[in-house]
């Protein structure tokens, strides 16, 4: 008889880690959700700053159409070729945005001041958002890989998560903190 | 935005993290947020305002050193009044891996949680040991800050995951509009930190002094920071004792004074530090920087382009170092309007719209800061008991 209520026993303990475990990874996923959504969120902006910069009249024709397509093409992107896109989005920048001189012309420019700060802030704001989703990411990934997960199929049908890889380097005149 | 900051050592003792929580927690009221700083202080401790006692810290001997923590069913409570009251938007956790309130807060709470992790200390055994108590709490955290690139760097490598490096902040005009006091200039050497605490490197100073008075007998050494005076100056010689001023505890008025009037700031930290808060406040005040070659100053030095770098515990790199600065106001000059330009990006403007950035991210898209129910799931099978 004592044995039977210690295997009991045993067995209430082990459902009660097992549900806590479950938990734990649902939260995890919830976690992962937000990032992303937060993610989603910084890239469109960034996507919408260039895109107004570039319809703004306010740089060279040739520089204008580079800005306009790379973030027409991020816009729009498939989910699959997102991460490509967007990063040829952070070369684009990076590539209209080389000179000093380049971002004082679009701050002379009316409403300048106010686009160049949209940008400034959309360019930090990706990195950011990109690592915490990937900070995500990564710890549910240790938690899924995880023996008791994978032996009782805590996860359910939740997709493996994904990290987002992109190039998300904002150009160097922008990143300068110490010009503010 | 209602932003929640745990603190995890006691406020009634001063410290970095402490003053870090402080500066934050005004910047933030002062841009119009709500905010409410939990930390540990003694009952009859005159608080802000905006802190909330989570009952007196214990001190109790914790890795190497006596630490002041608060842990426990009475501090557990408090930590979930505090969450419930608060009804935050964000947390903002400090230090969440020393065996206080933040880890407190991160085992309690669910919703948007912010950590900052100050210190760059290596992994300790209880760490290691608690590591599986510990996972479940850290990876509710949805966004973390490191201080500096090195203290990321050990985060990453201890935790695994990521970080984005956001310095600690500094008010900067605060340092730079100070009034010199004319009985500190001329030839002083600045040295702020507490005496008898060797990491801070005074000893180091004290090795090198008599080269320097040997070579130049008017400079005058003077020390801002509590401890034994006699037992700092035991290894000099007699004579040369009357060189070294001790001012004892210094306010913050008196500190920026301090470093707007020396001729030269010298920090000879042998190690333990994750950032360098002095450094950036020094660089504030305009003082030409001379500093130990540690990671941490090293970056906050900006390779060296920002204040002067010498090998780590050296006496005599310290005394030639110093020397060739004492004798070279141009350079000196040059060190000075180069720490001023470099030091803006560590001001609260900066710092503060970073942090606040994070926040914004994090709590984009997510509900709002919560007492973790599944706790109490617990506490019903008896497995928990707060």
């Amino acid at each position: 008889m004592t044995t039977l209520i210690w295997i009991a026993a045993a067995l209430v303990v082990i459902g009660v880690y097992l549900s806590w475990t479950a938990g734990r990874l649902d939260r995890l996923h919830s976690r992962i959700d937000a990032a992303r959504a937060a993610l989603d969120a910084q890239l469109l902006r960034r996507a919408s700053v260039a895109q107004e910069l570039a319809t703004a009249g306010i740089l060279d024709p040739a520089a204008s159409m580079v800005m306009y397509q790379a973030a027409h093409a991020a816009r729009q992107a498939e989910e699959e070729h997102r991460e490509v896109a967007e990063s040829e989005l952070s070369q684009a920048l990076r590539a209209v945005f080389a000179e000093a001189p380049q971002v004082e012309a679009v701050r002379q420019a009316p409403g300048g001041e106010e686009s160049l700060a949209e940008l400034t802030q959309a360019v930090r704001r990706v990195p950011m958002a990109r690592r915490f989703h990937n900070d995500a990411v990564r710890a549910a990934r240790a938690l899924r890989r995880h023996r008791k997960v994978r032996w009782f199929r805590l996860a359910g049908h939740a997709p493996f998560p994904m990290a987002f890889e992109m190039d998300d380097e904002p150009p160097a005149v922008l990143a300068d903190r110490a010009g503010h | 935005m209602r932003i929640g900051i745990v603190c995890p050592y006691s406020w009634d003792v001063p410290g970095g993290v402490q003053f870090h929580i402080r500066d934050l927690a005004e910047h933030l009221i002062r841009l119009g947020h709500e905010v409410s700083v939990l930390a540990p202080a003694d009952d009859d401790t005159p608080l802000p305002p905006f802190v909330v006692s989570a009952g007196r810290a214990v001190p109790v001997p914790y890795n190497g050193s006596v630490a002041r923590l608060n842990f426990g069913f009475l501090s557990a409570a408090r930590v979930r009044r505090w969450l419930h009251d608060g009804d935050f938007d964000v947390i903002h956790i400090h230090e969440p891996t020393s065996p206080s309130l933040g880890l407190l807060t991160c085992w309690a709470a669910q919703g948007p949680i912010v950590a900052t992790f100050h210190t760059s200390n290596p992994r300790s055994r209880a760490m290691i040991a608690a590591y599986p108590i510990l996972q479940p709490a850290l990876e509710k955290i949805s966004a973390r800050i490191a201080v500096s690139e090195y203290a990321r760097r050990t985060l990453v490598e201890h935790l695994g995951g990521d970080a984005v490096v956001i310095p600690n902040g500094v008010d900067v005009d605060f340092f730079a509009s100070a009034e010199p006091r004319p009985e500190w200039q001329g030839g002083t050497i600045g040295f702020i930190g507490r005496i008898d605490e060797p990491r801070k490197g005074l000893p180091v100073v004290m090795r090198a002094l008599p080269r320097i008075l040997a070579e130049r007998p008017d400079t005058r050494l003077l020390v801002a920071g509590r401890g034994d005076e006699e037992e700092a100056v035991a290894t000099l010689p007699p004579e040369m004792r009357g060189n070294v001023e001790f001012l004892g505890m210094v306010s913050d008025e008196e500190k920026a004074r301090l470093l707007r009037s020396v001729d030269l700031y010298v920090a000879p930290n042998t190690g333990g530090e994750s950032f360098g808060i002095i450094l950036v406040e020094a660089l504030s005040a305009g003082a030409p920087v001379l500093a130990s070659d540690l990671d941490a100053f090293t970056q906050v030095l900006d390779q060296g382009a920002a204040g002067e770098l010498f090998a780590n515990e050296d006496a005599d790199a310290l005394a030639d170092a110093a020397l060739r600065l004492l004798a070279d106001p141009a350079r000196r000059a040059e060190l000075s309007e180069r720490g001023s330009r470099h030091v803006r990006r560590f001001d609260w403007s900066t710092v503060g719209a970073d942090i606040l950035a994070v926040y914004e991210t994090v709590a984009a898209g997510a509900a709002s800061v919560a007492a973790d129910e599944r706790t109490s799931l617990r506490a019903r099978f008896g497995l928990a008991r707060d």
